[in-house]
């Protein structure tokens, strides 16, 4: 402080918004559990929720405006913009592993399969000979699959697209062209919003329902934070697009681009797993619906 | 270790305005420096403990002879008999839990790494200081959730009683009721804080620090925050998933831990040994380094054998990842399945044996002093090897056949972490609180303390392997008369123990009120890490002009 400062590193003023930031959390998370128990808790628990997630939002929100100031403002030396590199690469890998989570669980019920029939949207376990039969088959005896060659394929393809866009978008951005990481990257948003709206419109037609069975538990959470990752990237991505129409990024300085360039691409990747284990392997040989 | 000297000016840092602190308000609930988040940190560890001590302290009660004496006084009138019984499981969750996520992890990585790896490697403050702060606020509402549950229903009776592993099937249709989605969502709270934190700690220890000061030449203790917060960030997520399911499971009809629609109660205990395992290595590599430095300023040496003892923790790290299942021995595993993780769990007893032997190699031939902080360590040492050669008694799959869930293991990591972490934990409050406070605690307390907390937690839970052994199995509020003798006299223990905690306290208040005033480098020649270069307290920001490491 007072001019002493004689590094490059950041030393930030006292802030409010980690402390809102929490306590935001709280009343989300307290906000879920009221509404998952409307027996003990009355029937707020959805409203209260909704305001948690505003709040979480709006400290989102704030937070990151107040980091695109700071790099304005010349805070972000090289050494600073290191540091953000650093961070992203390390969450990105801390959303690897929680991946491997739900991944564990599909390869555990597909590896392993245990006795089980399901029909009329019930899985009863089976004993004897029939169940002994039952046990060497995956996807459970009863259900239909997604045909990974039809939506699912083409969803890889656009993902593989949209990798490609935003490279497109990056390669402009460095060599100052404007116009091209905007095209890029509205490219990329479209692709991402095509791709939530094909994975939403599949769900609707989905032959299994969410609850009740293994495959299906497995299939919808591990697709489905599969697509929660997808919007936050596209939000991720109409950001740098607000910005790039703003003139932030710098052929040399641009950070929040790359950042979420490579949170596309790990989400890019993570869909190509599951287009393989999931949707492929994990189907193969089931009736396709 | 490498002995690190710095530039002699940066003790005048003072001269600037580098002291000056914002006002209340801004300093404790806004703040973005390092040794407040530090500081808020250690006092939250020590709530925490006193309230996971305080459950301990009924359990022991309760436990203390045959038959059920207090819980259903404790339950409350009107209460059925399965209530009581229920509310012994909702006690020993919350002890467990508290003690891990709310005390240990929060006062050796939070508390003594946010305090300690940015002086030692001569940063002005960590990598991100706002996110800082978030990590530290996120325990509050985290904290806030474990202990509310206590207080809405959880199936049975009030309150979360899954223990600390929340296995399904319990947890899922056999808790029905808010407690234990509290309880999950608690955990995902606290799991968010350590990740954001162990995104900082291995950002600011690779990139900040000071010039000339290569990871060779880095201090231990930051070494071990480095392994620590690389635990922490592969193998908390796994469990955030794990609880989703749980999540999901109790609340929007999956199945992922129900036999019933095809789900696997044992990928449960998969999913959280994956991240358990090497939980406990978390809770003990920051000790790790604390000990190093302590047995080093204490016998005026550097350490022995300075980067086996960095590689040592990164074996323990690396390994710690593949060993998990030697939790779930009797879940039914084949016998090649055992004999693997038998064998690897047993590897790790080398490096841990390279870090023993190491320190023991320290001290040999050192110009020894008995202070406060190396007692604790010695006791460290000493009991952690204990716990650790039981350990590798339960690595034995077969062996464990017997021993699973028998009061053998509740001694076997009450003595790593009771009397390893713990251990450590005082070791390094004492080594360090003049640093922090500015004041010398009383030596006379300090001695005190250790030797009637010494004998008290070795009274305490020595006993427990006996029981063990007569197979007495954990997690029961009665017991047969024949176990009824080791149990009083590890309630006794208890007692014992809780007058060293009383000491400890008396010991703080007394130092803050009349502590002498301390020096920079309070223990002398032995001590060569960066924060010695500094005054005590430190300047609110330090090395502003970054030190040369030569």
């Amino acid at each position: 402080m007072a001019g002493a400062k004689n590094h490059d590193y950041h030393i930030l003023p006292p802030d409010i918004w980690p402390f809102i930031g929490s306590m935001s959390a709280l009343v989300m998370a307290f906000g879920g559990i009221m509404w998952m128990h409307p027996d003990v808790f009355g029937s707020f628990g959805s409203l209260v929720f909704a305001i948690g997630v505003g709040l979480v939002g709006l400290t989102f929100f704030t937070w990151w405006s107040n980091v695109v100031k700071e790099a304005h403002a010349g805070d972000h030396t090289p050494v600073v913009q290191l540091h953000l590199r650093y961070g992203m690469i390390l969450f990105i890998a801390s959303e690897v592993m929680f991946f491997v989570g739900w991944f564990w669980a599909w390869f555990d019920y597909s590896l392993f399969p245990q006795p089980i029939d399901f029909a009329d949207g019930i899985a009863t376990n089976m004993i004897g000979q029939e169940g002994a039969e039952a046990l060497m088959q995956w996807p459970p005896k009863g259900i239909e699959v997604l045909n990974a060659f039809e939506l699912p394929l083409l969803n890889t393809l656009i993902l593989l697209c949209s990798g490609t866009t935003v490279t497109w978008a990056h390669h402009s951005l460095i060599h100052g062209n404007r116009q091209g990481l905007i095209t890029g990257l509205w490219l990329t948003i479209i692709l991402g919003v095509v791709f939530s709206a094909i994975q939403a419109y599949e769900y609707s037609i989905a032959p299994f329902p969410f609850a009740g069975l293994n495959y299906s538990s497995a299939f919808y959470m591990a697709t489905g934070f599969h697509g929660f990752h997808v919007i936050v990237g596209t939000i991720f991505l109409i950001v740098c697009l607000a910005r790039a129409y703003k003139g932030h990024f710098t052929p040399k300085q641009h950070f929040g681009f790359e950042a979420a360039a490579w949170y596309w691409h790990f989400v890019d990747v993570v869909w190509l797993f599951l287009f393989l284990a999931v949707y492929v392997w994990g189907g193969w040989g089931a009736p396709v619906h | 270790m490498t002995t690190i000297a710095a530039d002699g000016q940066i003790l005048d840092d003072h001269a600037h305005d580098a002291d000056h602190k914002p006002a209340f308000f801004q300093r404790w609930f806004m703040s973005t420096n390092h040794k407040d988040i530090g500081t808020l940190y250690l006092i939250f560890a020590i709530i925490a403990g006193i309230i996971g001590g305080a459950i301990s302290g009924m359990m022991r009660m309760e436990l203390a002879e045959p038959g059920i004496q207090y819980l259903t006084t404790w339950v409350g009138s009107g209460a059925s008999a399965d209530e009581a019984l229920h509310l012994w499981n909702v006690l020993i969750t919350a002890h467990g839990l508290i003690m891990v996520f709310f005390m240990v992890m929060p006062a050796m990585i939070g508390g003594f790494g946010n305090w300690f790896v940015p002086l030692m490697i001569g940063a002005p403050d960590m990598a991100f200081p706002r996110m800082n702060n978030v990590s530290f606020w996120l325990l509050i509402p985290a904290f806030l959730l474990l202990l509310g549950s206590a207080f809405v229903p959880g199936g049975t009776g009030n309150g979360a009683g899954t223990g600390w592993t929340v296995y399904a099937p319990l947890s899922t249709s056999g808790s029905v009721g808010p407690a234990v989605d509290m309880a999950i969502l608690s955990l995902h709270l606290a799991g968010a804080s350590s990740i954001l934190g162990a995104v900082n700690f291995i950002t600011t220890i690779l990139n900040m620090r000071a010039p000339g000061m290569t990871l060779h030449k880095m201090p231990l203790f930051v070494w071990s925050v480095l392994v620590t917060a690389f635990l922490l960030l592969l193998a908390l997520p796994v469990l955030a998933a794990a609880i989703t399911m749980l999540l999901t499971d109790r609340n929007f009809g999956t199945t992922f831990f129900d036999a019933a629609g095809g789900g696997d109660p044992v990928l449960y205990q998969h999913l959280f040994w994956f991240f358990g395992h090497p939980e406990v290595y978390i809770m003990i590599l920051p000790g790790f380094g604390m000990i190093s430095h302590i047995i080093s300023t204490f016998s005026r040496k550097p350490i022995f054998g300075y980067l086996g003892m960095a590689y040592a923790m990164v074996a323990i790290g690396v390994v710690g990842f593949v060993v998990w299942a030697h939790h779930m021995f009797t879940t039914g595993m084949s016998v090649n399945v055992k004999m693997y993780f038998t064998a690897a769990t047993m590897v790790i007893a080398v490096p841990t044996g390279i870090k023993i032997f190491s320190w023991i190699a320290t001290m040999w031939g050192g110009s020894m002093s008995f202070k406060t902080p190396m007692v604790w360590a010695l006791g460290f040492i000493f009991m952690f090897t204990v716990g650790g050669v039981t350990g590798v008694v339960l690595a034995n799959g077969g062996i464990d056949d017997n021993l699973h869930d028998t009061y053998y293991v509740v001694a076997h990591f009450h003595y790593v972490l009771s009397l390893g972490a713990v251990f450590s934990i005082f070791a390094g409050f004492y080594y360090w609180f003049p640093k922090m406070s500015g004041r010398h605690y009383s030596e006379l307390l300090g001695q005190l303390h250790f030797w009637i907390f010494f004998i008290g937690v070795n009274v305490l839970f020595f006993p427990m392997h006996f029981l063990g052994n007569q197979s007495m199995p954990r997690r029961y509020p009665d017991y047969p008369e024949q176990f009824a003798y080791w149990n009083e006299v590890a309630s006794i223990g208890y007692v014992i123990m809780g007058v060293g905690v009383l000491i400890f306290f008396v010991n703080i208040a007394w130092s803050l009120v009349a502590g002498r005033k301390a020096e920079g480098n309070y223990w002398g020649e032995g001590a060569t890490t960066l924060e010695w270069t500094l005054s005590s307290p430190p300047p609110f920001h330090q090395f502003e002009t970054l030190p040369q490491i030569k």
